[in-house]
């Protein structure tokens, strides 16, 4: 954006941008003059939103990266791929979510279209080619869910959360945007190709202002992936907040978060790869072993899986700080399958719950083998394949970052990746030991709607098909990065 | 001259904000808080940016500064709670911030930000406009980092009424159109009834 000549802008390319905006201000209004009857039409018009979006998107796919809006917007293969994979995980949030919704006297409208603007904010960073678009990006999806875990009012813990996510998440914003500051101060340039090729072309004298905008802009993207140590508000927003809020926190945003990697630390920041790599080698070694470590300590769910998220990241990291296009695709990977496979948990829990009992303690699941063989099988696969069991998918995920990491020749890296993702293990199979082995406590039978029952199924389904198959999505997220 | 304006409107901005942080009356603080906004309008006067330097004045001077104000008069806020542990966290503190200035003064500098590294802004002449050249900018390069920030506007927005609004039922109000439009037949019936036999 260095040149201030304007070209009209291609605004064909961003149409999906254009389309979920344009449809979130209209089911806005038109939720206005709903009743408390009718809002399911609400949600169907969400739904309806995501999968125009989905057939824009890969309509208008071209193998060719384009730029337009002078500069500031990029359409490519990763950020396709992204999209979709944002729609597609944000469509089951919102259908696991209704009935939970609904039975909380949440089913209100601004949950969905407050859950569109956060799609929006997401797409707008997975396309973003200037470090203004990616703040910007990042602020309206942070926006919408500090606000959606307070849409919950008269729950304590949900303000609570509410609060804390707004205050840390400000804070990691200004470090982000100071970091960023300083590179434009340098560069005189907030286009990423720009900055990446000047910071490509700098002799390799140690430029003391880059490496203080490196610090702080990785700082900030720790506060926001919740890498360790500045993980502190992620598991209370996962407890505090209602769970289908916590769904949609912890599911489409890593992949958002993936992109916001990608475009600012590779694709920007990529000539000081020797700087971030040694953060993220420290960042992603600690993460591991807090959110693993700590993880089996918890008695709710919601916060053990907070925990293993925390790990999730660190194994993410493992894959980007590689720097070599194995590792960007493996990690792509990772988070895509992550993201699956935490739509399952969560929504496993939302699936046990009903009015008034919010199904979130491990001993909620105690026996859940009597009450239902058929969901218990479903969570079998989500747990062991989050532990990474050999054959489910999560192994192959991992498998693929502890490839590109020994390729980076950091073999001691992977070492302690393994043992890290063992101790990890127990806190995942404590959960199948507890369905099989232990007497129910709550015998209700399950009190869930029938689309919920059959998405979940097909969610668990999915995660079993990938760890059979999972060639299919390696070779797209491979394509992707090429 | 210009320099020693500078100089003068730097010093009272440094000074009004550390007393927006150190004095006991938030009012005060708050009052402090409108100079320091004041001076940095002025700084940036010296820039040529007119236009951020009355919008800085006209939205946060006049209308958000306005509302602090009232919220914080009408907040009773005990200070002595607020100030609970200032003396425990102060060497913490202070050696907090003393390493992020010098960390800060090494990095932002001349030697990193000095005249040689960035040229002297062009002096522009009277009938130049700071503001229609941002205009001009804002809805044309950067016409889709607007409309994002326009989006986020919107949620703002939305998150602010939806945490706040709260319909009571029991809430009893006038509803004037209903009173204007109602009739006659709503409000009186006429029943015809036999008259009362006398007792004869």
């Amino acid at each position: 954006m260095s040149s201030m000549t304007f070209e009209m802008p291609n605004f064909a390319l961003a149409l999906p941008e254009i389309f979920v905006l344009s449809m979130a201000c209209l089911i806005l209004l038109i939720d206005l003059f709903l009743s408390d009857r009718n809002r399911v039409l609400t949600y169907l018009m969400s739904q309806a939103t995501l999968v125009g979006a989905a057939i824009l998107t890969v309509g208008l796919h071209s193998g060719e990266p384009q730029l337009t809006f002078g500069g500031s917007f990029i359409s490519d293969t990763m950020g396709d791929v992204l999209k979709v994979f944002i729609y597609l995980v944000t469509a089951v949030v919102f259908l696991y979510s209704r009935e939970y919704l609904r039975v909380r006297q949440l089913f209100t409208g601004e949950y969905f279209v407050l859950g569109l603007f956060g799609v929006l904010g997401m797409m707008v960073m997975v396309s973003a080619h200037s470090f203004l678009t990616i703040y910007l990006g990042l602020e309206l999806l942070s926006l919408s869910l500090y606000a959606m875990v307070a849409l919950q009012r008269d729950s304590v813990t949900a303000t609570e959360a509410a609060m804390k996510y707004f205050v840390l998440g400000s804070l990691a914003s200004g470090m982000l945007l100071y970091g960023l500051s300083m590179f434009y101060g340098v560069t005189g340039s907030l286009d990423i190709a720009e900055v990446g090729a000047y910071l490509k072309q700098l002799p390799g004298d140690n430029n003391i202002v880059l490496a203080f905008g490196v610090v702080f802009v990785v700082v900030g993207l720790a506060f926001k992936l919740g890498a360790v140590p500045f993980h502190m508000w992620v598991p209370d927003v996962y407890h505090g907040a209602p769970t289908s809020v916590t769904l949609y926190i912890g599911t489409a945003p890593k992949i958002a978060a993936f992109a916001m990697l990608m475009r600012l630390l590779v694709e920007g920041l990529g000539g000081l790869h020797v700087q971030w790599q040694d953060m993220l080698i420290l960042l992603a070694i600690v993460s591991m072993a807090v959110g693993n470590i700590i993880a089996i300590a918890q008695g709710n769910i919601k916060r053990m899986l907070a925990y293993s998220t925390i790990a999730h990241v660190g194994f993410l990291l493992l894959g980007v700080l590689t720097g070599t296009a194995n590792g960007y695709s493996s990690a792509m990977f990772y988070i895509i399958v992550y993201a699956i496979m935490a739509l399952g948990g969560f929504g496993m829990i939302m699936l046990l719950s009903r009015a008034g009992f919010e199904s979130d303690r491990i001993d909620d699941f105690k026996g859940l083998n009597d009450r239902s063989p058929w969901f218990a099988f479903i969570m079998l696969i989500l747990m062991i394949s989050m532990a990474g069991v050999p054959v489910s998918v999560g192994f192959w995920a991992k498998l693929a970052v502890l490839q590109a990491v020994v390729r980076a020749d950091m073999t001691w890296l992977a070492v302690v990746a393994v043992i890290f993702s063992v101790i990890g293990a127990y806190y995942y199979l404590r959960i199948v030991k507890v369905m099989y082995f232990d007497k129910a406590e709550e015998t209700a039978p399950l009190a869930s709607s029938f689309d919920m029952r059959v998405a979940m199924s097909a969610n668990g389904l999915a995660v079993f098909a990938l760890g059979v198959y999972p060639s299919a999505l390696t070779a797209l997220c491979a394509a992707a990065l090429k | 001259m210009e320099q020693i304006i500078f100089y003068v409107f730097a010093a009272i901005l440094v000074a009004s904000s550390i007393l927006v942080i150190t004095v006991r009356n938030p009012v005060h603080a708050v009052l402090f808080l409108v100079l320091a906004f004041f001076t940095s309008a002025a700084v940036w006067l010296l820039l040529e940016v007119e236009f951020l330097a009355i919008t800085l004045v006209l939205v946060y001077v006049g209308a958000v500064m306005v509302l602090f104000l009232f919220v914080v008069m009408m907040l009773d806020i005990n200070i002595a709670v607020l100030r609970e542990g200032f003396i425990r966290y102060l060497p913490l503190g202070i050696g907090v911030a003393l390493i992020v200035v010098i960390e800060m003064a090494v990095a932002v500098g001349p030697k990193y930000f000095g005249l040689e590294h960035f040229a002297e802004p062009v002096r522009h002449m009277a009938d130049y406009s700071n503001t229609k050249e941002l205009g001009r900018i804002l809805y044309t390069v950067y016409v889709y980092p607007f409309e994002i920030a326009a989006a986020i506007l919107l949620v703002a927005i939305i998150a602010a009424i939806a945490l706040t609004l709260r319909r009571r039922p029991q809430t009893k109000y006038q509803n004037v159109t209903e009173q204007v439009m109602t009739r006659r037949d709503d409000r009186l019936r006429i029943i015809k009834m036999e008259a009362e036999k006398k007792e004869g």
